[in-house]
């Protein structure tokens, strides 16, 4: 109805009888994504009086704009609201200019229900136009908002030829989590890559450091103070299941994930000073790869498995630093500004992402490892620490001043990213992939 | 963010008062659960570590844990009502006015075997949280050397590193992280 209206106004537009303002384009972009691919994302349509429970479009929406790589139009932009391809009339959309448009319905199946979508582009003509879809049956019990996640990976994938993230947890620390009281209680959390769905699996009224996702997903690997000191964990997330990693006098902390899952690399001060150690998970033992007087903390693995990266000030400021897994001499590979540490390999093992300081502030910087060696901040907060990728190397997760933030790796403009439950959140860790649709 | 630390502030007001009286009528009750409000040791105990709790207090007359085993430790005239000693950022040298203090506290270990101490390393917010962990560390291996030196036997010193993770004082510039940047060394009976 409201296009009958719109059509014969777009004409008169476009025949050049530019007389009526034109708010109906005025396109409302939050956070101002420069060169932001705009995209429509319609609300699905559905065929039942009872209402689907959650919004798949805004889930969608909601997703792609997080990414930074898109600027979904404003719902009261929308200039219809088609369900299927044959509502869809090119013309209006064209006008708009916005060339990618989404659409979906969800129909009642038994329990559950079939959600199908289709991302069309307005400028292509005939069979051209359709650039994806599905038809998704979805069981009682499966989350829609994870169907909504899986949807949103598929849009990314074929509109930037990368695989979307968007249906992939996170997990995180939260301090004093009961808003509005302080309180000294240490949670960690894990959530959709959204910050929807949160749930505790450990609660502790010690700090809670560094968790890190295994490389299959079904760990993590985290420091808690429980014991008045800090001592290293491993927790299966499905049963539960706890074990002591390393416990030994002094700091026991920093750890992170051999690709196979079978090692940690950790900092551990047992004698004396914080050095790098590689824990065999099965047999426990620890094997050292620094020696020094100096602090070496942060390793991280290459996931290649051969490199440890790792923070140490043998130099005199904390700066990055790369061995052999098997041993060697490290190599300074930070030479910028005066504070490089606590750093992640990108998923490709091509660059690295890092808290970057130049004496005054710490802002998230990535460096690609081959070529070069300059590094490029991506945030200009105060603050800024905990970068983690996705598992598609396209965003970074990361922690600033209390909240989770996530910027994309070509560094557009950072994108909040609400925890449900807020509290003083920390210590982001992005998880890997799950399975997407069609696998 | 102001609202917040003037309620903080407010709140510890009220709490020390609370504490205060508390101290003042009932110093016998078990020690570490009542607080102490002490500048010197003020992140060390009380209503589970609470971060607004380790503000340094200017207070009157209370009595820390280490006061009440004796020793006249919150007796200003001696060098052990010192018990927390700051840093440089990035830092983890004693500071030079620091030192005799040290030794005094190592001499009194000397002489007084049946005492041990902790001594907690505590960095200020800025820089990565495991970087911290390992700087605070580094600080209090630099006083337990210097104890250990100085006279304290090896069982009596154990070191433990927070990091940034226990803030003496809320806030984000200088005025709160040269607080923060710190060791504390807390007494207790072997």
């Amino acid at each position: 109805m409201f296009t009958r209206v719109l059509r014969p106004l777009c004409l008169f537009l476009l025949m050049g009888f530019v007389v009526f303002p034109v708010h109906a384009i005025n396109i409302d972009i939050n956070g101002g994504q420069e060169g932001a691919l705009p995209i429509a994302v319609v609300p699905f349509g559905f065929d039942s009086p009872v209402p689907v429970p959650v919004n798949l479009a805004g889930i969608i929406a909601s997703d792609l704009k997080r990414s930074g790589r898109f600027a979904p139009l404003a719902e009261h932009d929308l200039i219809s609201q088609p369900h299927t391809a044959a509502e869809v009339h090119v013309e209006d959309w064209r006008l708009l200019g916005t060339a990618n448009l989404v659409i979906g319905l969800v129909q009642r199946s038994g329990a559950g229900y079939i959600v199908q979508f289709e991302l069309l582009d307005v400028f292509k003509r005939g069979n051209d136009a359709r650039l994806t879809g599905l038809s998704i049956n979805v069981g009682p019990n499966e989350n829609l908002r994870r169907v909504a996640h899986k949807i949103a990976d598929l849009i990314y994938k074929q509109l930037t030829g990368d695989r979307g993230a968007f249906d992939t947890r996170i997990a995180y620390v939260v301090a004093g989590a009961r808003r509005g009281r302080h309180d000294n209680a240490h949670t960690l959390q894990v959530a959709d890559a959204d910050g929807y769905n949160p749930a505790s699996i450990l609660t502790s009224k010690e700090p809670i450091l560094s968790p890190i996702w295994s490389p299959e997903g079904a760990r993590l690997a985290y420091v808690s103070f429980e014991s008045r000191r800090p001592v290293i964990y491993v927790q299966d997330m499905l049963t539960g299941r706890r074990d002591i990693v390393a416990e030994y006098p002094g700091t026991n902390s920093a750890p992170a994930w051999s690709p196979d899952g079978r090692r940690l690399a950790v900092s551990l001060s047992k004698d004396g000073n914080p050095e790098i150690y590689i824990v065999d998970l099965e047999s426990h033992s620890a094997r050292r790869l620094t020696n020094t007087n100096n602090i070496n903390t942060e390793p991280t693995w290459s996931p290649d498995g051969s490199a440890i990266l790792f923070t140490s000030d043998r130099g005199g400021s904390p700066q990055l630093y790369r061995m052999p897994v098997g041993g060697g001499s490290p190599e300074r590979i930070t030479f910028e500004g005066s504070y490089n540490a606590g750093a992640k390999f990108s998923p490709d093992g091509r660059r690295i992402v890092f808290v970057h300081g130049n004496g005054a502030e710490n802002h998230i910087a990535v460096m690609e490892l081959s070529g070069g060696g300059g590094l490029r901040e991506l945030t200009h907060t105060n603050l800024d620490e905990s970068p983690s990728f996705a598992p598609n190397g396209t965003m970074i997760v990361y922690a600033s001043q209390g909240a989770l933030r996530v910027v994309s790796v070509d560094g557009r403009t950072p994108q909040s990213l609400e925890i449900q439950g807020g509290g003083d959140v920390r210590e982001p860790t992005w998880g890997p992939f799950n399975k997407q649709l069609g696998e | 963010m102001a609202h917040t630390v003037r309620a903080r502030w407010f709140l510890l007001l009220v709490l020390s008062a609370i504490l205060m009286v508390g101290c003042s009528t009932e110093q016998t009750t078990e020690g570490a659960s009542a607080g102490n409000g002490t500048a010197s040791a003020s992140s060390t105990g009380t209503l589970g570590d609470g971060n607004t709790l380790a503000v340094p207090l200017v207070s009157g007359h209370e009595y820390s844990p280490e006061d009440r085993m004796g020793g006249g430790f919150d007796n200003p005239a001696s060098p052990l009502s010192k018990r927390v000693f700051y840093f440089d950022y990035d830092k983890s040298d004693v500071r030079a006015e620091d030192r005799a203090i040290l030794v005094a506290h190592a001499q009194y270990l000397a002489n007084n075997k049946a005492m041990s101490v902790t001594v907690e390393g505590h960095t200020d917010e800025r820089g990565t949280r495991e970087y911290n962990l390992a700087l605070g560390e580094h600080r209090a291996q630099s006083v337990r050397q210097l104890l250990q030196i100085s006279g304290a036997a090896p069982n009596q010193v154990e070191v433990v590193s927070y990091g940034q993770e226990r803030p003496a004082a809320v806030g984000h510039d200088e005025s709160a992280w040269k607080l923060n940047r710190r060791v504390e060394i807390i007494y207790r009976r072997q």
